[in-house]
């Protein structure tokens, strides 16, 4: 049984936020850049060239990629034989999280009720998964998000007889509703099956997989390329105002699911696609 | 792009008729950030006959709410948030004086109408390109609604702040013509 101490969770948690702010992951950067470079809409181009800029200045001057510094999402792995010592693990990542975003001045976007609409000047509470896995590892992923892009998403509960069509239809349908709001181009993380919150969780996950990744079923990898040239052959592109780029990456995520059911999730992720992992 | 556009903001009401959906312009002047909960509270006002914060009259909402500055920043990250949620509340403050609004996304068609009518013009800027924008901000300063912290109402000094006319004051929406554009220059080719 190893043991760890919850002030290194609360230290770890606190730099991640700051990190997954102002610094995009090595593979989100350099499809933006190529998406830039391959760009051929006028708008698209210029946005896409605006983009890149704006990148760069919030590596070199350290200011938020984007003002939505999001509601601060975590994927949590528990090592079933890690002990964790001090505080409660929850409170240890949202202690993290009050300190990242306060002391790396990003933006505090949670209120403490969704109707009273207070807020809470911190950004926590967190949203946080977890799961128990074998080993003795605390592995940590955090994917600020931003609700630009959270609001277009949506949760369809198809049925079996609606099949691959009917998949490819309703993500189809999402990224059109999308649009400009959304922020294209986009990532969308897909969850295909399980019951109605898991696919969401699972279209949630599946935006924190590398873009270049593909789904380790044979016929789900073949359906993220194919939607993503579906989805790019609308012409929606950067912006909304036209290019070849309306998505950068079409991850699916599945789980088992009812003989009665096929819940569909589409989690629309702007451009600033935000995840940074960590194991202790 | 040949030359750059810049216009002073802000304008008189015949400016805003030159304005063309699809043109790509630069800003400079002042504008006033609001965003959700500054709408609901301006809105509200309004209908219990209360003295605004702010005169409205050809003034610019940038619809914002910046992260933190820190020390020697005039501002953070400052990028447009989705406008569509301030569409319940537009008609009314466009009809109050209003006469511009940079955001980003799809407009209602009651807001599309109410631009026309009041002669008014939706920008877009570049959403998520918050680091870069905040570059063009040269002052800013909380005018009300402090409490609101990030959805305070701020008046902010610009130069050469990037937009693009996405709903024109003849009601062209560049979001309803662009892709379709694109897509025939694509079929052309």
């Amino acid at each position: 049984m190893r043991t760890i101490n919850t002030d290194i969770i609360i230290e770890t948690v606190k730099e991640m936020c700051i990190s997954a702010n102002l610094f995009l992951a090595p593979d989100m950067e350099e499809r933006l850049r190529q998406a830039a470079a391959d760009e051929d809409g006028v708008l698209g181009k210029q946005i896409m060239n605006q983009l890149i800029e704006n990148m760069e200045i919030a590596g070199s001057d350290r200011i938020p990629i984007c003002q939505d510094t999001g509601m601060a999402v975590f994927f949590v792995n528990v090592g079933q034989e890690l002990h964790i010592e001090g505080m409660n693990l929850s409170d240890a990542i949202n202690e993290g999280v009050r300190r990242g975003y306060t002391e790396g001045y990003l933006r505090k976007s949670v209120v403490s009720d969704p109707l009273l609409r207070v807020n809470t000047n911190d950004n926590t509470p967190a949203i946080i998964h977890y799961d128990i896995v074998p080993g003795d590892k605390l592995t940590i992923t955090i994917a600020p998000k931003g609700f630009g892009s959270e609001n277009m998403s949506r949760v369809f509960m198809l049925k079996p007889a609606d099949g691959e069509e009917g998949v490819k239809a309703a993500v189809l349908q999402a990224v059109k509703d999308a649009g400009p709001n959304a922020c294209p181009p986009m990532v969308v993380g897909v969850g295909l099956g399980g019951d109605f919150e898991l696919a969401a969780k699972l279209a949630k996950k599946a935006l924190t997989r590398d873009v270049n990744s593909h789904s380790d079923k044979e016929h789900i990898a073949r359906i993220e390329d194919e939607l993503l040239d579906m989805i790019n052959a609308t012409g929606i592109g950067p912006g909304g105002l036209g290019g070849k780029t309306t998505a950068l990456a079409v991850n699916i995520e599945t789980y088992a699911t009812h003989i009665a059911g096929m819940p569909l999730a589409v989690n629309m992720c702007c451009h600033v696609n935000r995840h940074v992992t960590r194991e202790i | 792009m040949d030359s750059k556009t810049v216009i002073n903001v802000p304008f008189e009401r015949a400016q805003v008729e030159k304005l063309k959906s699809g043109d790509y312009v630069y800003l400079t002047g002042t504008l006033y950030s609001a965003r959700d909960a500054a709408h609901k509270r301006l809105f509200d006002s309004i209908n219990k006959g209360e003295e605004l914060p702010l005169d409205l009259t050809d003034n610019i909402f940038y619809y914002l709410g910046p992260t933190p500055a820190k020390e020697g920043q005039v501002i953070g990250s400052a990028g447009p948030t989705t406008s569509s949620r301030m569409d319940k509340y537009t008609p009314l403050l466009l009809s109050k004086g209003l006469v511009g609004m940079i955001g980003k996304g799809k407009r209602s068609q009651a807001v599309i109408d109410a631009i026309v009518a009041n002669k008014a013009v939706y920008f877009a800027a570049v959403g998520g390109a918050g680091a870069l924008l905040s570059k063009c901000i040269k002052k800013s300063e909380v005018i009300a609604y402090d409490d609101l912290g990030t959805e305070a109402i701020r008046r902010m000094e610009v130069e050469d702040f990037p937009v693009i006319v996405v709903i024109d004051s003849e009601g062209n929406n560049l979001y309803e013509t662009a892709v379709d554009e694109y897509n025939s220059s694509k079929n052309a080719r």
